[in-house]
């Protein structure tokens, strides 16, 4: 594999930290990784970028929001001009969207989510999951380039280089982007808590708890005694009692902390899609035969309305 | 106006998979299919559509799948879609195909909205819509919880990682659907029985013009079961202690 560019998604302000693993996954693969970055005023942001790899840079104010048929096609452009053989992201919202259109504007060759491969007789083979994670599947891709997102938490970032790499910035002919989309507002609820993708603990809650309150006391006191994020499962966003932000499952975030603290989540197979590949796993539930414990290190059977305040009291009296 | 809802034939989610012999697919003699739950969330904003901004719209549902696909098709037209299309394919088919048969599909009914599930539950892919909106070269909204029309368009809510993300498409587009976008209503047995009647048409990829050019070729599978065994606690601070031990909190 010889030129692979790096798509690296950012807040307008700072990298995200997910990105890293797209780049540590090209590294893996290539000798010839370049980093590619949309936006405006992107000065500080490729410095940072430049600490992995050079950057080749696309700032125009007509590039300030990330809107995907903008964007979609002038990564395209780029991967075309640099003749790239491959095109990595990190899975997030961000790269399902504006890179899986590119993808669709470079021949459709595309992976989502990988968490592992390998190189067998010059053939990269690339393992993802399907089927809410039941199975997880082997394959290769046809056609060049070839598009891949990787799951965040199946590849780290490379060490900061000492010295930077070279930052390039590309002409922008704003004539020739589409305009038939408009972004209007973000509405970004960025908490006090880390990111739940991004936090070595989550503590997530389930259906045991009855309202958002008592998510926050209870599963939110013990994310702040541990520093920990907060997730929660599909039932407490469905109900209206969590923000949809904190979904992990098949269908919200996959996440894969070092502790991942499971408090009234029985363990629909959509659930354990987003968090099995956590280092340790604990849970808490009332009923002793949830499938949660299955996939679990340690269980405790008891009521979270109880335990709870039992951790959050031990955890602060030590 | 015309809606295009495509709609996927996924194994039903809560059952236990199998696997082929040599272990390239899922055994699919052993399993139960329903409407991917995403296309029916997509089947339901049609509808409301319908019921609402633009009553004289048609709703199509259209299909990629083997014959029997058929009564999956008919869960969307006892939902309440006037008319499907089912493209008779057999076996796995990649998203960039799968792309291609409903840009295809697009050029002949001339909708003026795509209305499509984010993913489907089967591959978990979440590529579809996007490919198609490139192929089309029309905008897209992907993980959509909100339509509203305009004078000139649609104004979404997107659910993103980081917040709700409100953008403006102009129509033509391609719209995929997330979970909270609505609750599906369940087929009435009158609305069921009605769906019997509706026209049903058969097509082919090749009828349309289309040789599937694979993208992904599948070498083999693997069902994923718990390596972990659990060890019960009877206590809070036996919990800590496990956990200290294991080096994951201080």
């Amino acid at each position: 594999m010889n030129k692979v560019l790096v798509l690296l998604e950012h807040d307008g302000t700072t990298l995200r930290p997910s990105s890293g693993s797209a780049i540590g996954f090209a590294r893996e693969l290539s000798d010839e990784v370049t980093a590619l970055l949309l936006g405006e005023d992107l000065g500080a942001i490729a410095a940072e970028a430049a600490k992995y790899a050079p950057v080749l840079t696309a700032d125009h104010e007509s590039l300030s929001q990330n809107v995907a048929d903008r964007w979609a096609h002038v990564i395209t452009e780029v991967a075309r001009s640099q003749n790239a053989e491959l095109i990595v992201a990190t899975s997030t919202t961000w790269a399902k969207d504006i890179v899986g259109r590119s993808a669709g504007l470079l021949g459709g060759a595309m992976a989502s989510d990988v968490t592992d491969h390998e190189i067998t007789d010059g053939q990269l083979r690339l393992r993802r999951p399907m089927f809410a994670g039941a199975v997880n599947a082997t394959l290769i891709l046809e056609g060049s380039p070839k598009i891949i997102t990787v799951c965040p938490s199946a590849y780290n970032a490379p060490k900061p280089a000492d010295i930077p790499f070279l930052i390039e910035t590309l002409s922008v002919d704003a004539s020739t982007l589409p305009s038939a989309t408009r972004f209007e507002s973000l509405d970004c609820k960025k908490g006090a808590r880390p990111d739940v993708t991004e936090a070595h603990i989550v503590v997530s809650g389930g259906r045991a708890f009855k309202n958002a309150e008592d998510f926050e006391k209870y599963v939110g006191g013990l994310a702040d005694q541990l520093g920990a994020a907060t997730g929660s499962s599909r039932a407490l966003v469905d109900a209206g009692i969590t923000p949809n932000s904190l979904q992990v499952g098949q269908t919200g975030k996959i996440v894969a902390p070092e502790l991942y603290l499971a408090l009234g989540i029985s363990g629909a197979v959509q659930h354990l899609a987003g968090m099995k590949n956590s280092r340790v796993i604990a849970a808490i539930n009332q009923d002793p035969d949830a499938p949660i414990f299955e996939f679990a290190d340690y269980g405790l059977v008891g009521d979270v309305y109880k335990e709870v305040p039992r951790l959050i009291e031990e955890l602060n009296g030590s | 106006m015309k809606i295009l809802v495509p709609c996927k034939r996924v194994p039903d989610p809560d059952q236990k998979l199998r696997l082929n012999a040599d272990a390239t697919d899922i055994d699919g003699s052993a399993v139960t299919y329903i409407l991917n739950p995403f296309d029916a969330i997509a089947v339901e904003e049609a509808l409301r559509i319908r019921e609402t901004a633009h009553p004289e719209a048609e709703i199509i549902a259209v299909s990629i799948a083997p014959a029997e696909g058929e009564t999956d098709l008919r869960t969307a037209l006892a939902m309440g879609a006037d008319r499907a299309l089912l493209i008779e394919h057999e076996g796995q088919i990649d998203p960039w195909n799968v792309a291609r048969i409903l840009a295809a599909v697009i050029h002949q009914e001339k909708p003026a909205l795509i209305l499509m599930g984010k993913q489907a539950v089967d591959d978990d892919a979440n590529q579809v819509g996007q490919f198609l909106a490139a192929q089309l070269g029309w905008p897209q909204a992907t993980f959509v919880s909100k339509i509203e029309f305009t004078t000139d368009g649609l104004r979404i809510h997107r659910e993103t990682d980081i917040g709700i993300e409100i953008i403006h498409v102009t129509l033509p587009a391609v719209v995929t659907a997330d979970l909270r976008l609505n609750e599906p209503r369940y087929a009435s047995l009158p609305s069921i029985l009605k769906a019997k009647k509706k026209p049903t048409e058969h097509s082919t990829p090749a009828k349309l013009g289309i040789k599937p050019e694979p993208r992904i070729r599948l070498l083999g599978m693997e069902l994923i079961d718990s390596q972990r065994t659990c060890e019960k606690v009877t206590t809070a601070t036996d919990l800590l202690d496990r956990l200290r031990e294991s080096e994951v909190i201080e």
